[in-house]
Order: C-alpha cells, then structure tokens, then sequence
C-alpha cells in the first residue's frame, strides 16, 4: 500500500465538513505555526520538505516563498492557483471538491509563514459548483475563529477570498492569473519583475497551485524532514495524478513519487490496465504541454530502466526519449488511437487559449491548427508535416510566457515518434477511416 | 427582457463583492459581477448589461467591454435557454466526444454554435473542463455531467425541454456575503 497525505482521510464520511476534518486533526498545523513557530522557521521546515510546485513547473516551495520582498509598510498577498485547466488535468477540483478545509488549512498556514493578512483562491469559472463548496467551507472556518481576525487568539489576522474566473485556460499562468485578478483581460506579464517582488496590486505576491499549498499542513505538522523521507530523490513526498483516456479505472491517485510507470498504467491500485484488453500505444504523462511518448518509451528509459513517475525520471533522455511529470494529468491511448487526430485536438486547445500578445503565438498556433486540419482529414502533403515541424520550432523559446512552449511541445513530440503516421495520413488518405472512428459506439450505448 | 438593473439582494451581494478588495481596488470585483449580470439578465451581456456593471464599479465602459470579450464564459449575444456545452478535447475524444456532439446536435437538428429556432437549446464545444476521468462530459449552467451515454444524453435533453428558466453558472447565494 502506497503512502497517502493529502487523501489519507478522503473516504470519511463528511470529511468535507468542518467538524468531522477536525476530529481527523484538522487544522492541526494552524495551531502548531501560530502558536509555537516563527514564519521563517516555517519557510525553513518547507525547505526542507524539497516540497516542489504541483502546478507544473515543480519549482521548489521554500526558494520561491524566501525570494518574497517584504517592504516595510506594503501588503504581501498569497494567492491560491484553482485554474486548472491543462487538459488531462483534474485533481485540484478532486481535492477542492472532496477536503475543502484541508487547502483552506494550508492557505492559512502559509499565509502566515509569508506574513499575508489578504489572500484569495482564484478558480476557473467553470468549477462554480466547487466556488460554492469552497465559500461555505470559508464561511465555516470563519465562524470558527480560523479565520478574520486574531486567529485563534493570536495576534494574527487573515481575510480569505475566493474568486471566480470566466472560461480562459491563460489565467493559469501566474501573471496572467494576477491581472485577471485585478479585473483585467489574462494577458501575461514580462517577467522580471516576478510576482515575488511586484504581484498583485503591484505587492509582493506568492502565487501556489491547490496541490502545493495541501501539502503545507503534513510538512508543518511532521517537519520537512519527515516529508523528504518520502519519494525518490530530488521528487520528495507524494503526488495526486489524474488519470484518463483508455484505461480501466480513469480517476485522481495519490501515488508516491517513485513508483514505476508500469505498475500505476496496469495495477488494480491504479489505473488497473488498457481499457476492453488493448494494447498501450503512447502516453502523455503530465497534461497536454508535455511531450507525448510511444509506449516503449514510457514505460522505459533510452537507456532500459524502468522509467518511475518523478520528475528526473520522467525527465530523462530530454526531449529526444524522455517528457515531464508537469502538472500529473496522465492521459493513456490505446492501441487504435490517432496519434494526428489527439493532436488536433491539442492544437485547437491552445489556438484557442492563445492570448494573442506574442506573434509567434498567436499566428503559430492557428497555422498549427489548421494544417493539423488539413492532415487529419486526409488533405495533407508531406511538406505540411515539415512545415508543422517548422513552425513549432519557431515558436518555442519566442514568447513572453511558456503557452508558446506548450503548444509546439506536443507538436514536436508527435512528429518525433510517430513521424511514419504523419506520413501515412499524407500519403494514404484512405487508410484513415480505419483509424478515425475507432470509438466504440456501443459503450455510449449502454447505459 | 428583463430591466437591467439588480434587486436589493443582488446589490447587497455587489456591494459584499467589492469589500473583498484593497480601497481603490474595486476593479477586481468585474469577472464576479460580470456573471452576475449574465446570470440575472437572460444569460447574455448586452452593452446596457455591461454598461450597468461599468456604472457599479465606477469604471470605463471599455473597461468593461475589452474583459467581457476575452473570456469565453461570457456570452455576449443571446444564447438559448439551456446552453449546452460540450467538452471535445482529447481525454473526452478518446472516449466518445465527438460522437455525443453528433447525437445532440442531429436530435436538435443544430450544429455547434447555433441555437434551436424555438431559442431552447444552443449547442457549444468546448475545451477540457476538468473532468477528463469522467469523460465524455458535458456542462449546463453549474453543473457536470458526466460518463455520458446516449441515454443520459437524451434525458437531459427532455429534462430541459420542459423547464422555463434559463441555465446560470451561479446565483446570488454562491457566493458568501461576508
Ligand atoms: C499556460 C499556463 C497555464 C498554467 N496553468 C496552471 C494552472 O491551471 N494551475 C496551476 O497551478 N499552475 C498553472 N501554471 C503554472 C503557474 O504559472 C505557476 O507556475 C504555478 O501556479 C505556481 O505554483 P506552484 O509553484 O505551486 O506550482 C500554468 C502555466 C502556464 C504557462
Ligand atoms: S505565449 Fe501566447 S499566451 Fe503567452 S503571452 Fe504570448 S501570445 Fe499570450
Ligand atoms: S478533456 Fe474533456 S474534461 Fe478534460
């Protein structure tokens, strides 16, 4: 049995009442950090967790939370990032949905470790039900003396907001998540200065994914070492993946980072193997952005070891054999899939999303979409796929915020190791229809 | 058409809005206020709507308008009653989704983007939602419905063939009034 923090209590009943997360220690860490620990010593414990951002990035917590300007006299915010929208991605909304007080727990502890009195959770307008579960969760802890003002008698006072956004997956990005914030259109900043310095409102601003900030409560209350003992290496603790596509049992798990790919693709504990008895043809193993891998890559490394869901080893070989843990969506194709045709979708996903400022971006990802178009209907030319090729090549490292990277990776990739697939829609149109309403109807047909 | 102006509930629920950001901050409070005004006025902006949260807000008209049309949660011409939004992007296209858009929009006798001509129904596709290990997926209003099948498909749409109001994303209880 593998370890679980963030849904150990998850089957309670009523869990994501206040009273019953209680009686399971909930709100435990609040009482520990307010009462007997200092804010760095608290940064101190996260640094030493080797906690890293769950967002995507898996940039270290403690490090980011140390660069936080603290200007005398100016508010620091801390700001919870519930966007969730990397396709493929859908574990925040698990947790948010499940254990409400368990990110409100962590919101208020590092809320003071960072020395915030105002913070928010900025939520995808699309989960307006979870906004809902959220705000009577906030009301609760209010009610309880856990938030407001002189916390459980301390000195200490924080307000905790929620805010909804409306429907656009750049909000995601922290800086364009922050002018959303203030009420403006989500086109991202240029960096520096980072939010860690001038964030919202022009203050100093800490900017952590649902996920993160979850795991704050168990690094608190244990100590960071304790959480360091878990994982492999540099990919400490646990992770949540959202699982889905072709297999038996697509849904949220909480895994130990080290695990093999193997086991989470095919035990019972987890995804319980290909769906109707496939074959396993390529996974995308941390949300659209990252780089998609054909099965014998996924499950080993270039070099034949068994790749483990960490970040290093999903990492490894790079670009030309390797991809990313990013943000755990873990989306499984089976045998009968269209490559072209899961990358059409991607393609139209970030044309969609681009923001426009940039472009290489904005002009890229619509030409990406429409010769994808082009292909997966059986119009394509081979110089389409080379100019595909190129001009995801032109995007990448061009723009003000990775967007661009996300949408040429998944182009790269697939051109990478399915090239003769690519070359099969251009040259055989009619072997297309094979391929392309492979679904089986009659699971739709059953209730 | 309903007057574009809030009840006294919704004005309270403005006002709670606004106190959640700094003094001189208000222009936070727009997204929130923006799907107040769609959910209270047909499920649309119109530029009176939008004009009347610029008026709220104690902003510029543009202010208003260059917001509205960034994000797509915000429907700026009229939609049908129920609006259908269905997710195509890959998980939900592995398992099924363009199949259920088909199965909509041949009962409906509509396709993406438009609305029935009796202004019942109006059928979208959308981009992943967040529910790809439930897939294939739609949402109407605040809600999710998911591991779809023909039959649930079917009943949804008879469900809502009978009802009167419109589908909204939020009401003025969603959000706390602190
Ligand atoms: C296009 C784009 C979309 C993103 N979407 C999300 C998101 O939905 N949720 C999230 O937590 N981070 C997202 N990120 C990453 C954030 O910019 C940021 O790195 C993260 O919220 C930091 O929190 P963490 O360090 O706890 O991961 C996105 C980044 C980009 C470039
Ligand atoms: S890369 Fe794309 S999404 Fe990011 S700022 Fe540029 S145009 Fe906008
Ligand atoms: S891909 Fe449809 S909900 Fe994520």
């Amino acid at each position: 049995m593998s370890k679980k923090i963030l849904l150990e209590h998850i089957n309670v009943p009523g869990i994501e009442t206040l009273e019953v997360y209680r009686s399971k220690g909930g709100y435990s860490s609040v009482e520990k950090a307010l009462k007997t620990m200092t804010q760095d010593a608290i940064v101190e414990e996260v640094k030493k967790s080797g906690l890293r951002g769950r967002g995507g990035a898996g940039f270290p917590t403690g490090m980011k939370w140390s660069f936080l300007a603290k200007p005398e006299g100016v508010a620091r915010y801390l700001v919870c990032n519930a966007d969730e929208s990397e396709p493929g991605t859908f574990k925040d909304r698990y947790l948010m949905e499940k254990i409400p007080h368990l990110l409100i727990e962590g919101m208020i502890t590092s809320s003071f470790a960072l020395g915030a009195n105002t913070s928010y959770i900025y939520v995808r307008g699309e989960y307006f039900y979870i906004i809902k579960i959220l705000e009577k969760a906030i009301d609760d802890a209010y009610k309880a003396g856990l938030l407001g003002k002189n916390i459980l008698g301390t000195d200490y006072s924080l307000d905790l907001h929620v805010q909804a956004g409306a429907g656009a997956y750049i909000c995601g990005e922290e800086t364009a998540l922050l002018e959303s914030l203030e009420g403006k259109r989500g086109n991202p900043r240029i960096k520096p200065p980072f939010p860690a310095i001038a964030g919202l409102y022009a203050c100093p601003t800490i900017v952590n994914n649902v996920e993160t900030l979850a795991a704050v409560p168990s690094i608190v209350n244990n100590g960071g070492e304790w959480y360091a003992g878990i994982g492999i290496g540099r990919s400490t603790g646990t992770k949540l993946i959202s699982a889905s596509g072709h297999i038996n049992k697509p849904g949220v798990y909480e895994i130990e980072m080290g695990i093999t790919v193997e086991d989470f693709i095919y035990s019972d504990e987890y995804c319980g193997g290909i769906k109707n008895g496939k074959k396993l043809k390529a996974v995308v193993a941390g949300g659209s952005s990252v780089p998609i891998l054909p099965a014998d890559l996924i499950l080993t490394t270039a070099n034949g070891e068994k790749r483990l869901m960490s970040y290093e080893s999903l990492a490894d070989g790079g670009f030309a054999s390797g991809t990313m843990l990013g943000s755990g969506g873990f989306i499984v194709m089976d045998e009968t899939t269209s490559i072209v045709e899961n990358l059409y979708t991607f393609a139209r996903f970030y044309h969609h999303e681009s923001c426009g400022q940039c472009s290489p971006c904005r002009e890229g990802t619509a030409w990406m979409e429409k010769i994808l178009h082009k292909i997966k209907d059986g119009h394509g030319t081979l110089a389409d796929v080379d100019l595909l090729w190129e001009i995801q090549s032109k995007i990448e490292g061009n723009t003000i915020c990775p967007l661009g990277d996300a949408a040429a990776w998944p182009v790269a990739s697939a051109i990478r190791h399915f090239k003769a697939e690519f070359e099969d829609y251009v040259k055989n149109p009619s072997s297309i229809s094979k391929v392309k309403h492979y679904h089986n109807m009659n699971n739709l047909a059953t209730a | 058409m309903s007057e574009i102006k809030f009840d006294d509930n919704s004005l309270a629920l403005v006002q709670s809005i606004i106190k959640r950001y700094p003094e001189g901050k208000q222009k936070s409070a727009l997204l929130p206020l923006l799907h107040l005004a769609q959910a209270e006025f047909d499920g649309w902006l119109s530029v009176p709507a939008m004009d009347y949260v610029a008026s709220l807000l104690s902003i510029k008209p543009i202010e208003v308008y260059e917001v509205a049309s960034f994000y797509s949660m915000f429907n700026l011409k009229p939609v049908g009653k129920c609006l259908i939004e269905v997710c195509r992007t890959s998980s939900c296209w592995l398992r099924g989704a363009n199949e259920i858009v088909d199965h909509i929009g041949n009962k409906l006798g509509i396709k993406p983007g438009e609305t029935t001509a009796d202004g019942k129904f109006t059928l979208k596709t959308v981009e992943c939602l967040g529910s790809c290990g439930t897939a294939p997926m739609l949402q109407i209003g605040d809600k999710f419905h998911e591991d779809l099948t023909f039959d649930k498909v079917d009943s949804l749409l008879d469900e809502w063939s009978n009802k009167t109001e419109h589908s909204k994303y939020l009401d003025v209880n969603t959000f706390r009034k602190n």
